[in-house]
């Protein structure tokens, strides 16, 4: 199985130009190397600071409208995630107990497998299979 | 039903801890006792001690340590308590590691790694049947337990457990040394252990037997034992060349079947199902590879590189058939063998015709150690109905039927030979 860690932000992290501090970069550096060298990680990125970001809005026909960071609602932003290949959810939330969080909130959701779209017709499938396709997504 | 608190059932909580921390458990106790039967069977006993206290007192917070402490504890007793003990004392001639080193744990960690290096070498040892190493790999590095492997391979649970037993006496008996094979050794050792891990890949992603075109647990836990071997070993070019292949080849899993479970062949999958994320690790482990090794390719890089052919085209028009040519050729020579020249064959009729294709083919139907492989006449028969010749086609389509184990590639051999009757 395959899992997306969403680690969420907070008013600390989610400030223009924070950064973590040396000792915060280098404890997710060792839990990183830990993950990769167990074989689990498949990706990991941290995220800048939402002032960095922008949203595209959209409504019916209009055009979409491009609202600039920084957003308020820090603690539901993100900051940055994992995609962890595991043989299930206890063994996900077994690393994720040996994160070094001492404050803060992550989120451990199931990255679908195409088969789990049991009521996707065939049309549907074939359409996201070309939007994968134009997007270069797998 | 929202935002209930869960708690972890234990039963799986103690099954995560021990798929992450079996494999240094083994490897600790194996340094202390140097003897990896004995030290996979400790492990074991701190495993049913966990199961027994755990679900009461809940997972420990360091349950790796925990676990090698009631192990630990578990050994001194052991000894103390029959004649292995003495003949230990007598082989290492010295007081066992853990007796004088109460806190050994703290250090553990710092040769953990070699001893895991230690551990796959052992478990991957010649002096061992091929079925052995990849048992005892997945029991002592996967942490799988003897049924999940007895389901894994669809055999017995006693005939997988029998053979770890015997495995490990075999170790014992060979008095097989707990290390890394250094220097002239190291090579064919290293080849071994990732012919192992390629074994239980090839296991997964092309069920040999039943019904399953795919085991994709097998597959997963083999790209999981590269991946951890690549972070022992990463200097080793050989070493990103296999996970570099088994990260391509594991990205078109999606896209390897049909709606009703049939295997689609690599020319007619839907590249859109392949699996970026997996397709750029795997590139980048095969640079990784190519750098290591000067530009060389060993065997596994060599298959990763004509991979990555597939991989890099976005349709199957687009292969670059002239280098994956090129690149099988390489490989005979590395590993002379009739399956890669089979290839060749596919590659050069792909990029020349059928007619180049068929001309190293036939050279290859006399060939004994292809005698039962369905490939060859598939691939035959694949020439012949593309120059026409059907009747030679559809008997080929149909030898290659009656040669092969799995049911849904009978299907899709049997759907061709009835094709040819149809266009005939």
């Amino acid at each position: 199985m395959r899992f997306m860690v969403i680690v969420k932000s907070d008013e600390k992290t989610d400030v223009a130009g924070a950064q973590p501090s040396a000792e915060d970069l280098q404890e997710m550096g060792k839990f990183n190397e830990e993950l990769v060298k167990a074989g689990v990680m498949l990706a990991g990125e941290g995220l800048l600071p939402s002032a960095e970001g922008f949203r595209v809005q959209y409504s019916g026909t209009n055009e979409a409208r491009i609202v600039d960071g920084p957003f308020a609602e820090s603690k539901e932003l993100i900051a940055g995630f994992w995609i962890l290949q595991v043989k299930d959810r206890a063994e996900v939330l077994e690393w994720m107990k040996r994160a070094p969080f001492r404050e803060g909130e992550i989120e451990i959701r199931r990255i679908a497998e195409l088969e789990d779209f049991d009521n996707a017709t065939p049309e549907i499938v074939e359409r996201e299979q070309k939007l994968r396709e134009q997007t270069g997504a797998n | 039903m929202v935002g209930v608190t869960a708690t972890a059932d234990p039963r799986s909580a103690i099954d995560a801890v021990w798929r992450i921390e079996s494999a240094r458990l083994i490897a600790g106790l194996a340094r202390m006792t140097r003897d990896v039967g004995l030290a996979e069977e400790l492990a074991q006993d701190a495993l049913v001690a966990a199961l027994e206290q755990w679900p009461e007192s809940g997972v420990p917070r360091n349950p790796g340590a925990w676990l090698m402490t009631t192990a630990k504890r578990r050994a001194v007793d052991t000894f103390r308590r029959n004649e292995r003990y003495e003949k230990k004392l007598g082989e290492i001639g010295r007081e066992l590691e853990f007796e004088e080193d109460p806190d050994f744990t703290a250090g553990l960690d710092d040769h953990i790694e070699d001893d895991l290096l230690r551990l796959v070498f052992t478990a991957c040892h010649p002096v061992l049947s091929t079925e052995a190493r990849v048992a005892l790999t997945l029991k002592m590095i996967g942490g799988l337990q003897t049924h999940e492997i007895a389901r894994a391979f669809l055999a017995k649970e006693t005939a997988i457990a029998q053979r770890i037993v015997r495995a490990k006496k075999t170790l014992g008996d060979a008095k097989v040394p707990f290390e890394v094979p250094e220097g002239e050794d190291r090579v064919a050792r290293l080849s071994s252990v990732l012919e192992v891990i390629y074994l239980i890949f090839n296991e997964g992603y092309s069920a040999t037997a039943g019904e399953d075109w795919m085991r994709p647990a097998l597959c997963e836990e083999a790209l999981r034992l590269g991946r951890i071997l690549a972070g022992l070993m990463p200097r080793e070019p050989e070493v990103h060349g296999l996970v570099a292949l088994m990260e391509i080849q594991a990205s078109r899993a999606a896209a390897r079947v049909g709606p009703n479970g049939e295997p689609v062949l690599l020319m007619d999958q839907d590249r859109t199902k392949w699996n970026r994320l997996l397709i750029g690790r795997g590139l980048a482990a095969l640079e990784l590879a190519e750098s290591l090794a000067d530009g060389a390719f060993g065997v596994y890089a060599a298959q990763a590189a004509i991979a990555a052919c597939h991989a890099r085209a976005r349709t199957g028009d687009e292969t670059d058939w002239a280098r994956i040519a090129v690149l099988y050729e390489g490989l005979g020579k590395l590993n002379p063998s009739p399956v890669i020249e089979l290839n060749r064959a596919v590659a050069l009729s792909m990029a020349v015709g059928p007619e180049a294709g068929l001309e190293v083919v036939d050279k290859l139907v006399s060939e004994p150690a292809l005698k039962s492989y369905h490939l060859l006449p598939s691939v035959r028969g694949d020439f012949l109905a593309k120059l026409g010749r059907l009747d030679e086609a559809r008997a080929e389509f149909e030898r290659a039927a009656e040669m092969t184990g799995n049911d849904r590639e009978r299907t899709l051999l049997l759907n061709r030979a009835a094709e040819c009757t149809r266009r005939d």
